[in-house]
């Protein structure tokens, strides 16, 4: 069924000078869309042509509305010679396909040239008028709603989450055909831009359609990458988590002019609610069968290369452990109504193939208990076009790469089944049917390429599953809607009403995540168990890795850290199986090295969980690079760690033990000092070790390390360190000194500075609205190349920490701040090169008010309370007193509580210091507010932070001065799914670009630096431009998901690839929504304040 | 070993205004660095000398990337490339046009040509401000100068509107271009006590009431050419020292007025003629292009430097110049009343401001 695009040229600015001789440009510009162009008037002798054109009319299928973008390209007039391209922009239609995102993409475009970059501005006006299709067989899907948001966004609810959807789309990289010989560097990075554009589009299409079969209205937690496979093409690969989403009605009505977005239910959503009278429909494209995995490989026994490894706490076993992998199992230490839970969603899950989830946070209630990380990789060999050994049939069909696809997905598609199957089983090993966090990645170099997956592993609650516990959904519906109004991030007012829903009183929420699903009689790996530090009634372990966020309700002591691991190995050149052979060899071990660091870090922080895990391999001719990062936090149900002990070989050399207790003394006062720094102060509880194997002191647990050079240990790999007694690090050899020492010379942050890589730091509540994001890229050149192992390391670990450092030095005008969604990114691009990339979000935030989870609830509310009857007067509070006792405070509390009914949370058992800490605050507040009315103008420079650098202060421009039209929205990027201090109230649609920049005068862009530099600058003012044509003010979940970055001095020459993704957004701030409606909490918030202020 | 490439690109671009001016000073990387270790910035923020490195590198590159939108400061508004809050831009754009009063006081009233320009490494020399500083502000007034040179109206107004500068900055790029335009000579040895400062309150008097502005004020170049019928006008004022009764009659009024009032009363009764003959002719003269150019010289040789060996005080002269001028009015005979005050007010000013003690 057809649709209508209707666009617009009205204007270009700042085109650049294409005719010598006049100093000026004949420009007119070209509208393409499919096979159809549309051809303005040639304005003559103009840098800003007023075109003004006629409304251009497509009538297109929707399904070409979903693959094509629109297609603008401007040019110059030759009457003698050909027309020259002053450059091109590429219109992603999506965002107007559904009802709910934008209507209209109006706004200046950069125009853009992979050659020359940014060439000047062009003002279109795009609109499109669709006709809704019911055929059942289309193969549209329009109206799905993508979000690479990993939560359900703010303004929305969840009705249901269908789960996982995957799709795949193969095709030949123009770069490597044959014609890329004779053509201009410009038209065949023109072609992969088009190419991957419109692969794109149709892989979302197509993930549209399956979420259409399953009853679903959206996508969350959308991840598209694409490898460059160089000769054997380029794939693009997209997971998902399909959900019915419904629109939230309560949004409040924003104060600026802004449309209300309370939008009715649209189509779709009925369509949702005739999809849940289907059966679960198997997601993938055919069930896997162990014949057709073994096929694929194009060397011999296939499962031999496949190096199965799992991280963290499962064994490298791939056959799942019966009689564990069903949860039933488990309900031994739960009570009769969990156990029939379980087995409720048991079946909800079992009938997915895969029951996996990209999202990391969840609705409060969705997600129970928490196993582990789990994860798998495997080396594979990509097959060469060109060789017909190999079996392949293909024909020289190269100049249509459309029509040519044959077998190819289907391999990819087998490949990555076979590493989700075990994904899965890892999951069962665990004791859990459903995998959180999930994300798929690869690290391509030549012709081998490992794909890695991994998640974690969990159980979760049957209430938003299809087809079990409707009746529930239904009875809770209600509640739900004012339960996780935006995401619950903020805590506003959701304290209360999730313990009594359902059978969540059971537990307390705070803790129950951390309590084990798996079989503690029948542990699918050693490990220590205690009694849970909150409840006491269910069993934890004694430390917990995941790959996804710190959920909101979790009961944290201290602030959390940045934790990495950082592991470069040598490898030898080889080529073909050879190196897939040498590559899946040194697997294991790089993985388990990066365990052993994460672990000792962790311990050295006087932390027990890991959030946000990601591990990174990468692979190069000469070596492996494995980066994990992960945010380190002290869950308050976790034991406490022990300290590390280091224990010599030759204790009878004085000297030597000397050297050792200096050492140890070292690592002890380093975690006294991360105490300190990381305010963990644990509540003192009497621990008790139950049921665990072994019954030694806690305070010592052995750390394993493995001697590369004895093959006979890789059987026995030990990930769990937890069957021995202690945690001793053995000083028997060098590395192990090299391993101590790289273990104390990771700098701490600068005073003032914090760093995680998950959505949110846990212990930090109060920020301010002051955000930057940034992307930092270092490129290292190896010169040396007979490196050792630990030379190595040590040139990677430097890097990695120079890097940070001048991260913090950078933005040191902003500290107080945090560095949140630290992302990683590490690449071998050639033979002696190391590229590291970073992408990150610095957030101020207040310094004096580090206040609980729950008391900061309670506290905004105060504030909004209390700036409602002050006139909107707004400060950064001052409670300088507060930071140091809360921890003690919360921790009394908790302690006293210990009693059966654990649900109770320490916030609101010592009410009444919290009353009296009410007035204080009111006392101060009352202060500042007079001083602020004697100084006359301060409120807003304190409003604002200081700080020159930050977004926020675009606002406090100086009025005396007339900035001759500057029309440029600003438009905020961030990393995180929301903006502190503000409320979201509409997402328009995904953002999803892909860009290639060439040069061939690289010396005259100020080299690769300059260059790269300029490209990023680009690509964000790209993104932002896209975003404020949308209408919307912001970017969230924004990442940068590729810079390919290759580079040929000799030939003055460069190349970089950058695709970036996320969700564009209007937000408003909250001091500017008028007439907030008083939500509970505030209301009671107001009177206790009045009653206590006066 | 070493790190090939680097860059740090913020969505809000990060600019430090202490690396700014080092920028804008014309350091190199290196310099700079050394100025900002000795700064103290190191010990500040626990960096390393490599952190800051990197640091100055990535901004000087920024701030390169952002030179050529400084070189037409409206760009700077509504370009896409960087987001940077308008503070900001209003900060970079000031100090980009900033200047040094050495740096300038060297070219005042030269061409602002290519020659001039191959002159600068002299001029860097001798005010010890590196050559690529000199460079910027040679082009910036060069810049200044061709785009308000062909505009209408106000010639600050102009200059404001066009590079969005503050009040101060663009009365000082009027008298740049004004002195430009008009080259006057103010390199002579005579003149070297004379600051920019003073030199720029001159050209303010000059536009605000010499010019084709200072009458009509909606003429091409009115602020920047003088007015010629008023010159021609000043060949008028000749009388007043042609005419012998004249002259004396203005003597003995100048005389009584100032009797007793300073120490300087014979000095000044003895050379009164000379000086009033040097001012007049002084107006006379400046029908001729040479004339104009050498007005300031003119001013110090007939008038400064004879009061100077006189030793009379700046309050001497400011009483003399008072009631040399208002004593004209009361002369039945001369007839050119508007065009004495119209020169004499401009003249009074520049000799206070130039007459330093």
């Amino acid at each position: 069924m057809p649709g209508k695009l209707k666009a617009k040229i009205v204007a270009g600015r700042h085109l650049p000078v294409m005719d010598r001789a006049s100093d000026l440009t004949d420009a007119f510009v070209e509208v393409k869309f499919g096979n159809t162009t549309f051809k303005t008037d040639v304005y003559p002798k103009s840098l800003n042509p007023q075109w003004n054109s006629e409304w251009f009319k497509f009538e297109v299928d929707d399904e070409d509305l979903q693959d094509e973008p629109l297609q603008i390209t401007v040019l110059d007039h030759d009457t003698y010679s050909a027309n020259d391209a002053i450059g091109k922009v590429y219109i992603d239609i999506d965002p107007l396909l559904s009802s709910e995102a934008a209507t209209v993409i109006s706004g200046w475009f950069p125009i853009y040239d992979t050659i020359h970059g940014i060439r000047g501005e062009i003002n279109v006006l795009v609109k499109v008028e669709l006709f809704n299709d019911l055929n059942r067989f289309r193969q549209s899907s329009c109206g799905v709603k993508f979000f690479c948001t990993t939560s359900i966004p703010r303004c929305y609810r969840a009705v249901m989450v269908h789960g996982f959807v995957e799709e795949l789309v193969v095709n030949e990289d123009p770069e490597y055909q044959w014609i890329d010989r004779i053509r201009t560097p410009r038209a065949s990075n023109e072609a992969r831009q088009r190419l991957i554009s419109l692969m794109s589009g149709e892989l979302q299409r197509k993930i549209g359609l399956k979420v259409l079969e399953m009853g679903g209205n959206a996508v969350v937690g959308y991840l598209q990458c694409f490898d460059l496979e160089g000769e054997s093409g380029l794939v693009v690969r997209a997971i998902g988590t399909a959900c019915t989403l419904d629109k939230l009605s309560n949004t409040y009505t924003p104060a600026t002019a802004i449309n209300p977005c309370n939008s009715s239910p649209s189509k779709d959503i009925k369509e949702a609610g005739f999809g849940e009278e289907a059966p679960g429909v198997p997601l993938s494209s055919g069930p896997p069968t162990p014949l057709r995995a073994q096929t694929f490989s194009s060397f011999s026994p296939s499962k031999s290369y496949s190096r199965q490894s799992s991280s963290s706490d499962t064994e490298l076993s791939l056959t799942p452990k019966t009689g564990m992998g069903s949860g039933g199992s488990a309900g031994k230490e739960a009570g009769p109504l969990k156990a029939l839970l379980r087995q409720q969603t048991q079946t909800a899950l079992e009938q997915r193939e895969f029951p996996f989830f990209t999202l990391t946070s969840f609705p409060p209630g969705f997600l129970l208990h928490v196993g582990g990380v789990v994860s798998a990789r495997s080396v594979k060999l990509l097959d060469r076009i060109h060789n017909p050994a190999l079996g392949n049939t293909r024909s020289y069909k190269l100049l249509d790469w459309n029509s040519f696809t044959a077998d190819e997905p289907e391999t990819r598609d087998a490949w990555w089944e076979e590493i989700r199957q075990e994904i899965k089983s890892h999951a069962k090993a665990l004791g859990c049917h459903a995998v959180v966090g999930y994300s798929e990645s690869t690290s391509i170099c030549e012709e081998v390429c490992i794909l890695s997956a991994s998640g974690t592993a969990a159980i979760l609650s049957s209430r938003f599953m299809q087809d079990s516990a409707l009746d529930t959904e239904h009875r809770l519906s209600r509640q739900q809607a004012s339960v996780f109004t935006s995401g619950a991030e903020k805590g506003e007012g959701d304290m209360g009403s999730t313990a009594s829903l359902g059978f969540e009183d059971l537990m307390s929420p705070g803790c129950a995540f951390c309590h084990i699903p798996y079989d503690e009689l029948n542990m699918p790996f050693p490990a220590q168990l205690t009694y849970c530090h909150c409840c006491r009634r269910y069993k934890v372990p004694d430390v917990l890795f995941t790959t996804i966020d710190l959920p909101t309700e979790a009961n944290v002591t201290g602030k959390g850290c940045l934790i990495q691991a950082r592991l470069c190995r040598t490898k030898k050149k080889a080529q073909g199986e050879g190196n897939a052979t040498a590559i899946s060899n040194l697997l294991p071990f790089l993985e388990y090295e990066l365990h052993t660091q994460l672990m000792n870090k962790l311990k050295l922080r006087s932390m027990n969980a890991l959030f946000g895990l990601r591990i990174q391999i990468s692979v190069g001719e000469n070596m492996l690079l494995g980066l994990a990062s992960a945010t380190g936090v002290y869950l308050t149900a976790l034991p406490s760690p022990g300290g590390i002990q280091i224990a010599g070989k030759t204790p009878s050399d004085i000297t030597y033990e000397q050297h050792i207790s200096n050492m140890q003394k070292k690592i002890n006062d380093t975690i006294a000092k991360n105490k300190e720094l990381y305010e963990i102060n644990p509540p003192d509880l009497v621990e008790e070790v139950i049921g665990s194997p072994i019954p030694e002191p806690r305070q010592r647990s052995r750390l394993f390390r493995s001697h590369s050079e004895s093959s006979d240990e890789v059987s026995e790999l030990d990930l769990s360190h937890g069957k021995k007694d202690a945690f001793v690090l053995e000083i028997d050899d060098t590395d192990a000194v090299e391993d101590i020492h790289s273990l104390l010379t990771d700098a701490p942050t600068p005073p003032g500075f914090y760093s995680c890589n998950t959505e949110i730091m846990p212990g930090i509540y109060n920020w301010t609205s002051a955000l930057q994001m940034f992307t930092s890229v270092r490129v290292f050149r190896l010169s040396n190349v007979n490196l050792t192992n630990q030379g190595l390391n040590k040139v990677f670990n430097d890097l990695c920490e120079n890097l940070l450092k001048s991260l913090y030095f950078k933005l040191r005008s902003m500290v107080p701040c945090c560095l949140c969604h630290v992302n990683f990114t590490v690449a071998v691009p050639e033979d002696e090169l190391i590229q590291v990339a970073v992408t990150a979000v610095a957030m101020s935030f207040d310094k004096d008010q580090t206040q609980e989870n729950g008391r900061q609830s309670i506290d905004k509310n105060l504030m909004k309370a209390i700036t409602e009857n002050e006139d909107q007067l707004q400060f950064p509070l001052e409670l300088s007193a507060e930071s140091s006792s809360n921890p003690l405070n919360s921790a009394k509390g908790l302690s006293e509580v210990s009693g059966p009914l654990p649900s109770a949370r320490a916030p609101s058992v010592d009410y009444s210091s919290f009353t009296d800490r009410c007035s204080s605050w009111i006392e101060q507040l009352r202060l500042k507010a007079h001083t602020i009315r004697c100084g006359s103008i301060k409120t807003m420079s304190s409003l604002e932070k200081a700080s020159p650098l930050p977004e926020g202060r675009s606002r406090s421009l100086r009025s005396n001065r007339s900035y001759a039209g500057s029309s440029v929205t600003v438009v905020k990027m961030t990393p995180l799914s929301f903006i502190p201090g503000t409320k979201i109230i509409k997402y328009l649609g995904i953002i999803n670009m892909f860009f290639i920049r060439e040069t061939t005068s690289l010396r005259e862009e100020g080299g690769v630096s300059g260059f790269l530099h300029s490209f990023i600058a680009e690509v964000f003012a790209m993104v932002r431009a896209h975003v404020a044509a949308l209408g919307g003010n912001a970017v969230v979940s924004y990442n940068m998901k590729e810079c390919v970055f290759m580079e040929n001095p000799n030939k003055n020459q460069a190349q970089c690839l950058i695709n970036v993704s996320g969700d564009a957004v209007i937000f408003v701030r909250e001091s500017e929504l008028e007439a907030t409606p008083p939500q509970p909490h505030s209301a009671s918030a107001q009177t206790s304040s009045s009653g206590e202020g006066t | 070993m070493s790190v090939e490439l680097d860059v740090f690109v913020g969505n809000t671009t990060i600019m430090d205004k202490e690396v700014y001016q080092l920028w804008l000073n014309g350091y190199t990387v290196n310099d700079a660095v050394k100025v900002r270790i000795e700064g103290g910035v190191m010990e500040e923020c626990e960096a390393s000398a490599e952190v800051l490195l990197s640091d100055t590198m990535d901004q000087f590159r920024t701030f390169q990337m952002c030179e050529r939108l400084l070189q037409n400061p409206a760009k700077l508004a509504n370009q896409l490339l960087f987001q940077i809050p308008p503070d900001r831009q209003a900060m970079l754009i000031e100090r980009y046009y900033a200047f040094d009063d050495d740096v300038v006081r060297e070219v005042l009233g030269k061409k602002l040509s290519k020659g001039t320009k191959k002159d600068l490494d002299d001029v860097s020399a001798k005010t010890g401000i590196t050559l690529k500083s000199c460079r910027r502000q040679f082009d910036n007034f060069k810049r200044v100068f061709k785009v308000v040179e062909e505009l209408k109206g106000p010639l600050v107004e102009n200059i404001k509107q066009h590079f969005l500068l503050p009040d101060q900055l663009a009365r000082d790029y009027a008298a740049i271009v004004f002195f430009a335009n008009n080259r006057f000579e103010t390199g002579k040895k005579k003149l070297q006590y004379l600051t920019f400062q003073d030199f720029a309150f001159c050209a303010g008097q000059l536009i605000n009431n010499w010019t084709v502005g200072a009458v009509d004020n909606m003429v091409e170049d009115m602020d920047v050419d003088l007015d010629k019928e008023f010159l021609q006008d000043l060949k008028d004022l000749k009388i007043l020292i042609t005419d012998k009764d004249l002259l004396d009659q203005h003597k003995s009024l100048v005389c009584v007025a100032l009797r007793g009032k300073t120490k300087v009363f014979n000095e000044m009764e003895a050379n009164f003629k000379n000086l009033s003959r040097g001012l007049v002719n002084i107006a006379a003269k400046l029908t001729n292009t040479k004339d104009v150019r050498d007005f300031f010289i003119d001013l110090v040789e007939k008038f400064i430097e004879p009061c100077k060996s006189d030793k009379w005080t700046a309050t001497d002269v400011n009483l003399y110049l008072t009631h040399y001028t208002n004593s004209a009015h009361i002369l039945d005979t001369f007839k050119h009343q508007n065009v004495w005050t119209r020169y004499m007010g401009v003249i009074k000013s520049c000799i206070l401001r130039m007459y330093h003690e």
